[in-house]
């Protein structure tokens, strides 16, 4: 039961991190580091809920597992667009009449 | 490439927000994540109807890792919308010229220094990474493994090919849109024959189900390993200094 316990304290831990590093940075590249933790956390505490004393639930280890992937997908697309974001003001900034 | 200086882009270690208001939502986080650690260490855990239901089904399934059948059968829809994500997150990177006729070319630029140590490793880890992204697919069905894991080592071989830059990758390319496809096309595909015969799509028929789910996760496996391969090298090659090689500034 302990192990359950740090890993659950631990994901929201993780998690309440994570939120003020998306609230209190001003860089994308944070924020989107610390959306990632904030991820991070909520698996921790899915994979925390998993254990039962005689059998694991598998469910949410493959939402875990789907989670993790879609959290790629997002942080990639993410990531694109701060470039879109970036060549836009590029464009602005060297074509201040436009 | 981040680095460079740009409006939003210049502020790279302080907060916008004054100190007071930092203080301030740090302590609001610290008594909302206080209040939700105290939830959850308090409240009991459900009980685990669904991994009996799981271990009651799991002959049914046509694997023996509940994880797998949970992702491949019980719960197919979310792995088939997940795939979906990964397609179009892959089509919204797509490059917009096509240059490249195939998928993987050797590099036109000369300039790249090569990396002997890179390159000599690959010669022993690629190899080894079709091997062991081969055996996780297969051992999926018995044990933790599968298509995700398969197709991140397969990716992860390609990230170190794309490293060395003695290639270049058209993504463009006709084989390069089959390959990222596949995966979801042939999802859709075992769903609506399994449909036909059962009745519900993507409910698999007992006899068949471990022969499809090997299929679809054969091409799940290429499709995740050359959309996260897509991915990186798109990004890594993001030279926002000359907007219009970009592709972002449509």
């Amino acid at each position: 039961m302990t192990p359950d316990i740090i890993y659950s304290g631990a994901g929201m831990v993780v998690f309440a991190m994570g939120l003020y590093g998306v609230i209190a940075s001003a860089h994308i590249l944070r924020k989107l580091v610390a959306i990632n933790i904030m991820g991070i956390g909520v698996f921790m505490l899915l994979i925390a809920t998993a254990h039962h004393d005689t059998l694991i639930d598998p469910v949410p280890h493959a939402m875990v597992l789907t989670g993790i992937v879609v959290a790629v997908a997002g942080t990639a697309l993410c990531l694109w667009l701060a470039v879109v974001i970036r060549g836009l003001e590029h464009d602005a900034a060297s074509h201040p009449s436009q | 490439m981040f680095r460079e200086m740009s409006p939003s882009f210049t502020d790279t270690h302080a907060s916008t927000l004054p100190r007071v208001a930092r203080v301030l939502v740090a302590s609001v986080i610290t008594a909302g994540g206080a209040a939700l650690l105290l939830a959850t260490l308090r409240t009991d855990k459900a009980p685990p109807e669904l991994a009996v239901l799981v271990s009651e089904q799991l002959a049914t399934s046509g694997v023996e890792n509940p994880v797998t059948a949970v992702l491949l059968n019980f719960r197919s829809y979310d792995t088939l919308l997940e795939i979906a994500v990964l397609l179009i997150v892959a089509i919204a990177m797509q490059p917009h010229a096509s240059s490249q006729p195939r998928i993987v070319a050797p590099s036109t630029n000369n300039e790249s220094a090569t990396n002997l140590v890179l390159t000599s490793l690959l010669r022993w880890l690629i190899p080894l990474s079709v091997l062991v992204g081969g055996y996780l697919l297969w051992t999926g069905a018995y044990a933790p493994g599968g298509a995700f894991q398969a197709g991140a080592v397969l990716a992860a071989a390609g990230v170190a090919l794309a490293l060395t830059e003695r290639y270049q990758f058209g993504w463009q390319s006709a084989g390069a849109q089959w390959l990222i496809s596949a995966g979801l096309a042939i999802f859709i595909a075992t769903g609506i024959v399994s449909g036909m015969v059962t009745g519900t799509f993507l409910q698999y028929p007992v006899t068949y189900a471990a022969t499809l789910i090997l299929v679809v996760e054969i091409a799940a496996t290429v499709s995740i390993a050359a959309i996260l391969l897509q991915l990186f090298t798109r990004l890594a090659r993001a030279d926002v200094t000359s907007p219009h090689t970009s592709g972002a500034s449509s």
